[in-house]
């Protein structure tokens, strides 16, 4: 007895102990659910079986980044919906970091009008549920714009409908190679010169216009392959035949809609967690900043803002995983992303709630974990380094 | 002897777990309400009226049900559910009978557990257009928008019509018909489809049905019926028989009108007195129902025709195959013997 007294008053030990015992209630927690599921599998004369995957679909999706018919697997419609919603996600969180940016610097500004029309921005768009902004996008799409016969022509090659928008689409053909090639040779000189001149301006204090320099290699390398080979890009002009438009790249509205509603209802949370980063650095900084001779951009881009990043990113990380997530709602509209395909209608299909549901859900975790590793290690890069 | 007690009340343990599901009848009976799952909105089948009632084909089908079971065929409570959602609900326990025009096939009676107890309405996969398309035939939809109600036959029936007529579409996937019918109704899709039953109730919903045409092409079988959950016979068996109550009181001329005349008199037609509990029937007392089940389902809810005129004639569907066998319909029904 006295020794278990002993073993309970030691705190290392103890500790232990408790750890052990949460452990225990756990391990049990989890049993509890799995011997739950599986007895009422039985009872309802269900198994537990991922063969479905493997057997043709037998549906459409109306958008796919990768070929897709309707006799291909479930699996495949699966990846489809993931690289749909892939698409959403990706492009609203560019346009979110920027536009949110933006509007965070707005919001600081001294000029009264463009700070007060920052702030009503972002307190009407955060206090919608980004439900009714995505409902509300794809009812003005699909409202306010006209039928593909009356469509908004604009210069004969792209067109503006309620079915969606309609742009030139480029082909590559014989002779593009080179043209990836010297893109590939631009980016890797433009990574190779920045070093080398941020060593030389460490060395010797003197610049270069590093970004003019890049930019100018990164637009004419490239293109001055195009045009050694003849320029070997043809577009893919939309044509109306039949009911709809024919040819170049279709965007639906639906995910117009996803994308510009998950990304300006992101945006304001953005400019909420970079107005509070830039007001996390203490004016003192500013004003140092200031007395040695900084020109306000450079203040910004040299002083304010390397130490501001560090406290931004792990909000920023939340909103990203947020805006991923919402991404999901694409349902009440028709995108066919991973809920609509793997989680609806092959869901529907073959009956297998269980399965695909447990499916989407370790997707859904693998798309978030691997979204966080990615900004914690950007994070872990930017972080204060004591010298 | 404890050891005994001990096995005794397990093995009653064991035996109570493996009744659970046979009990149907007794759980309705003991909560004195049936629960049925519904559409959650298509006029003719389910559609709630101007005093919040539901009321409807497949809500009829409840009523009787529950008229035959519990004497009162108010006793019902609905839940609805979604293309999506039913088979869950119905496998949940969440309703005794899953009444919402949902399509008999394979994979669903056999690979989802569950029983269809019969076919109540005969239906096939249509298309709507608008009538200014011009559009004569749903061969011509070649390249067109088409709005489905996901979580149904539909897409596969759809996928396999364009494909097999090597026609291209667009596929605009919706949740539910109302959602769907306002994309159709703001110019998102050429054409609508789903069941042609479903067709002829969004179509008279609009404000102005004319403007729309349903195509004559039916590119599938959809027979609808009520479904159960798998294991529990007697309580299959009360419901499919309910439904042949319905259809054999048409074919005997039973109505709701003459039905009390007819239970009080000698019939000469000894089936009409068999289903009226006139003479007994046989292994009635096996399915736990009175003698006059089939009285309170005639005279509550109707026969089968009464219930397709009251529901479905203001949509303008017609009998053509849910018509009985002998008037060139397809409703053939085994004898109450």
């Amino acid at each position: 007895m006295l020794n278990v007294l002993k073993i309970w008053r030691n705190e290392k030990s103890r500790e232990i102990i408790v750890q052990v015992i949460v452990l225990i209630i756990f391990g049990w927690f989890i049993s509890w659910l799995a011997g739950n599921v599986s007895g009422n599998f039985e009872r309802l004369g269900k198994d537990l079986s991922f063969e479905f995957l493997f057997i043709p679909a037998g549906y459409d999706i109306n958008q796919y980044l990768i070929s897709y018919n309707n006799r291909d697997s479930h699996l495949r419609a699966a990846i489809v919906g993931l690289l749909n919603t892939g698409l959403v996600a990706i492009c609203g969180i560019v346009i979110a970091t920027i536009f949110g940016l933006f509007l965070g610097v707005l919001r600081l500004s001294k000029n009264w009008l463009a700070n007060r029309i920052a702030y009503w921005y972002v307190e009407f768009t955060r206090n919608v549920p980004i439900l009714l902004h995505i409902l509300l996008w794809h009812g003005i799409i699909i409202n306010t714009l006209p039928h593909p016969k009356q469509a908004i022509d604009i210069f004969n090659v792209s067109y503006l409908t309620n079915r969606g928008f309609y742009i030139p689409k480029p082909i590559a053909e014989v002779g593009i190679e080179l043209f990836y090639l010297f893109t590939v040779i631009a980016i890797i000189f433009a990574i190779l010169f920045s070093r080398y001149s941020r060593k030389r301006q460490e060395k010797t204090g003197k610049q270069f216009p590093v970004f003019w320099i890049n930019l100018m290699v990164i637009i004419v390398f490239p293109c001055m392959a195009l045009a050694f080979n003849n320029f070997p890009i043809s577009f893919s002009i939309p044509e109306l035949r039949g009911f709809n438009f024919r040819g170049g790249l279709h965007l639906s509205p639906e995910l117009i809609a996803l994308t510009f509603a998950l990304a300006i209802y992101t945006a304001a949370f953005i400019a909420e967690i970079v107005r509070a980063g830039i007001l996390a650095i203490h004016k003192g900084q500013r004003e140092a900043a200031e007395s040695i001779g900084l020109k306000p951009d450079r203040v910004m881009n040299l002083v304010i803002l390397p130490q501001a990043r560090r406290v931004i990113i792990p909000p920023l990380t939340s909103q990203y995983l947020n805006l991923t997530k919402n991404s999901s709602l694409a349902i009440a509209i028709g995108y066919m992303d991973l809920v609509a395909t793997l989680g609806g209608i092959s869901l529907n299909q073959t009956g297998r709630e269980m399965e695909t549901m447990v499916l989407v859900l370790l997707i859904y975790l693998g798309i978030s974990l691997s979204i966080s590793s990615l900004m914690n290690w950007y994070n872990y890069r930017v972080k204060l380094v004591d010298k | 002897m404890k050891i005994k007690a001990l096995l005794a009340a397990s093995v009653a343990g064991v035996m109570f777990a493996g009744s659970v599901l046979a009990g149907t009848l007794d759980d309705v009976r003991a909560r004195g309400k049936l629960n049925c799952i519904i559409n959650t909105g298509l006029a003719g089948f389910a559609a709630p009226d101007d005093k919040g009632n539901w009321q409807g084909f497949d809500v009829d089908f409840c009523k009787a049900v529950a008229a035959a079971v519990l004497g009162d065929a108010n006793k019902v409570s609905y839940t609805t559910a979604t293309g999506k959602t039913r088979f869950t609900k119905l496998a949940a326990g969440e309703g005794e009978i899953l009444s919402r025009n949902t399509t008999w096939t394979f994979s669903r009676d056999v690979d989802l557990a569950q029983t269809f107890i019969g076919v109540n309405y005969y239906d096939g996969q249509g298309f709507m257009v608008p009538k200014k398309l011009g559009v004569k035939s749903a061969k011509e939809l070649d390249g067109a928008s088409v709005c489905i109600q996901t979580g149904t036959t539909t897409e596969l029936n759809l996928a396999e019509f364009f494909a097999g007529n090597n026609m291209k579409y667009n596929p605009v996937p919706i949740e539910t018909n109302a959602e769907a019918q306002e994309l159709y109704k703001a110019g998102r899709c050429d054409v609508y489809t789903t069941d042609a039953s479903g067709l002829y109730a969004t179509k008279m919903s609009f404000d102005n049905p004319a403007a729309h045409v349903v195509l004559p092409e039916i590119v599938s079988k959809e027979p609808l019926g009520p479904v159960v959950r798998h294991g529990d016979d007697q309580w299959a068996d009360i419901v499919s028989w309910v439904l042949r109550a319905m259809m054999s009181a048409e074919e005997k001329g039973i109505t709701s009108k003459n039905v009390k005349k007819l239970a009080a008199q000698d019939n000469k037609d000894k089936e009409i007195n068999r289903l009226l509990g006139k003479d007994p029937l046989q292994g009635l007392s096996k399915l736990g129902l009175s003698a006059d089940w089939a009285v309170n389902v005639i005279s509550q809810v109707g026969n089968y025709a009464e219930s397709f005129e009251r529901n479905l004639y203001p949509l303008t569907i017609v009998r053509g195959m849910n018509a009985l066998y002998k008037d060139g319909g397809l409703h053939y029904i085994p004898p109450i013997k």
